[in-house]
């Protein structure tokens, strides 16, 4: 049975229909890309499973619950972790207050007070973040937010993350170690990715199966190096049937 | 387990030998200065009970209503029904908070924050003061009401004291230290850290498994229960209620601008925010009223003129001084002490580029 699976998964906004009936499954261990360009919808998919927006029509499974219209929190607390394509950090608190914070409330039944403070340490470590977890979030750079933002969701101890646009804002560098690291979180910690993204290089590298969607519906499932072969996903990202940049 | 510090052990030290001091240096006019000591004890209490919700973005105006509740609730329930005080104010701080429960509820699962939670919760004040007046064959109406005095007005069972303002005065302290206990509590909490995080962002404190509704309740039913409990004690002190004294919007409006005024991030900051607007309305009061010259300047518009002029001052502070007195005290020592604390890693630096042990 598919970890998460949704069905006919539609989301309107007014007359807008911003994802139109979308059946899709996400196997238990995957890293599961789900692609698009700007505007088709791939992130209010995401945001219908974390809870953020209560779906339209159609129904989310995760381990075989229903998840649709939960709220976020109870989301969290079914073993689904999310970070956001803009970093959203707790400013006003600590890099590692920020993180103890899920560990605490990440799971149904709060963890104890000593044991959050101990797994936020050891989320910032994982994550490579300074060695100062007492400082704010003041004048930590694009890829430490983002480092940040994955902390936190691994502190809540997730089965499932789904990671939004994690490259955006990263030079290549910095890409390859973010792709690396989720890497990491998948075979370290055996936790299933669906990993949002537009920049496909780095991502076709690391992804199991890639989702393409375009006007709010799926044009393509399969495997990456399918996905870059495919005269409709070719023509959705470059307009021409040239192959994608990077996509080698 | 809270550890005291040894100033805070000096302080309390000497707000317990307070009284006496007070007795040997004003023998004449203690009574006054106890007063004015026990009202800015009691009002803390109140300040710091709002404080717990209000440093979360949480601005109610509706605390008059909670202080009302409970002080009516304790009075009315004593001389209608016999009630004692002691079964009355928890049934008033419990209807309190009730209350602040059906209020916010709908509030924060609507994320109603901001102007509207406070415009929201004026009207509470306003429904509340409104029941007081309209009810008057048992409150009194807008004239308020007095509790039935017992004896010679100083009894436990009655839970009445004011005759003793050295008594009055430590009940006032112990329920003050109470209302630091419970700011203390609820600043160590995670709970602390999730209303923090939810003030800020309410989808990623939600994405991280916080309920943000349900913390944001119990930090209001607790507040509103604070305060509650304070209306309910500075009724048995003044031994008399009235609608304008103890509920409604001007004392909704004097908890707000106290705390800001004085700081709502720290522990003392409602205390220091009590002192300042005390002292300053009766200096004012004291100054303003029993000048000849002003009266015959501006005739009985005098008798308003402390009122405006605190006022005035408040505006100020709330421009001027966002963090309150406190609070902005607290922010110059600490950047005074990061400046020292550069200035010596680099005076250390440039020793260690000499060749020099710092």
């Amino acid at each position: 049975m598919a970890m998460l699976s949704a069905t006919g998964l539609t989301k309107t906004f007014g007359a807008l229909v911003a994802v139109n009936n979308v059946s899709f499954e996400v196997e238990q261990g995957e890293i599961l890309g789900l692609i698009g360009p700007n505007g088709s919808g791939k992130s209010t998919i995401f945001n219908c499973i974390a809870g953020m927006y209560a779906p339209s029509a159609g129904s989310i499974r995760f381990q075989g619950d229903e998840i649709a219209g939960l709220t976020a929190d109870r989301v969290c607390h079914k073993g689904i972790g999310r970070t956001f394509q803009i970093p959203r950090p707790f400013r006003n608190l600590s890099l590692l207050e920020n993180v103890a914070l899920s560990a605490y409330f990440g799971q149904d039944r709060s963890a104890s007070r000593s044991n959050c403070w101990r797994a936020a340490e050891q989320a910032l470590e994982l994550v490579g973040l300074p060695s100062d977890a007492h400082s704010t979030t003041a004048g930590l750079g694009a890829a430490a937010l983002k480092k940040l933002e994955l902390a936190r969701a691994i502190a809540t101890q997730p089965r499932l993350l789904l990671a939004d646009e994690s490259l955006n804002g990263l030079d290549h560098h910095e890409m390859e170690q973010a792709a690396d690291m989720l890497q990491r979180i998948r075979r370290d910690m055996g936790i299933t990715i669906v990993w949002v993204e537009h920049i496909m290089g780095v991502l076709m590298r690391v992804v199991d199966r890639v989702v393409v969607l375009d006007h709010g519906e799926i044009i393509f499932v399969g495997g990456p190096s399918a996905a870059q072969t495919d005269a409709r996903v070719v023509e959705v990202y470059l307009g021409t049937s040239e192959q994608p940049a990077g996509a080698a | 387990m809270i550890r005291i510090s040894r100033p805070a052990l000096v302080g309390l030290a000497l707000l317990g030998v307070l009284p006496f001091v007070i007795r040997l240096l004003f023998s004449g006019s203690e009574k006054y200065y106890l007063h004015l000591l026990i009202q800015i004890l009691l009002w803390s209490f109140i300040y710091t009970g709002w404080s717990l919700m209000g440093r979360f973005g949480l601005t109610s105006l509706g605390h008059g209503a909670f202080t009302g509740i409970g002080a009516y609730a304790t009075v009315l329930l004593w001389n209608f029904a016999g009630l004692t005080p002691w079964l009355g104010i928890p049934i008033g701080v419990a209807v309190a908070a009730i209350v602040a429960l059906l209020v916010g509820y709908p509030c924060f699962r609507l994320r109603i924050t901001g102007h509207y939670f406070a415009l929201l919760t004026l009207a509470l004040t306003e429904f509340v003061r409104l029941c007081i007046v309209g009810w008057r064959d048992y409150t009194g109406g807008s004239l308020g009401t007095q509790p039935k005095r017992y004896g010679d007005g100083i009894s436990l069972y009655a839970m009445q004291f004011e005759p003793d303002r050295v008594l009055s005065y430590y009940i006032a302290l112990a329920l003050w230290l109470f209302g630091l206990y419970v700011w203390v509590r609820v600043d160590r909490s995670m709970d602390r850290y999730a209303l923090d995080a939810a003030s800020q962002d309410e989808d990623a404190a939600a994405s991280v498994g916080i309920h943000v509704t349900r913390e944001r309740l119990k930090v209001t039913a607790l507040s509103a229960a604070m305060c509650a409990l304070g209306g309910a004690v500075f009724a048995q002190y003044q031994m008399y209620i009235g609608p304008d004294t103890i509920a409604g919007l001007g004392v909704s409006l004097n908890i707000v601008f106290a705390v800001i005024a004085g700081g709502m991030w720290v522990l003392l900051g409602p205390t220091v925010g009590a002192v300042f607007t005390q002292v300053l309305s009766e200096g004012l009061r004291v100054t303003i009223q029993g000048s000849a010259t002003l009266k015959a300047w501006f005739g009985s518009a005098a008798f308003a003129l402390d009122t405006a002029i605190y006022g005035l001052l408040l505006v100020l502070f709330i421009i001027y001084m966002p963090r309150g007195i406190l609070g902005t005290l607290i922010e110059r020592r600490r950047r005074s002490d990061a400046v020292a604390a550069r200035g010596s890693e680099r005076t250390n630096a440039s020793l260690a580029a000499n060749g020099k042990r710092p």
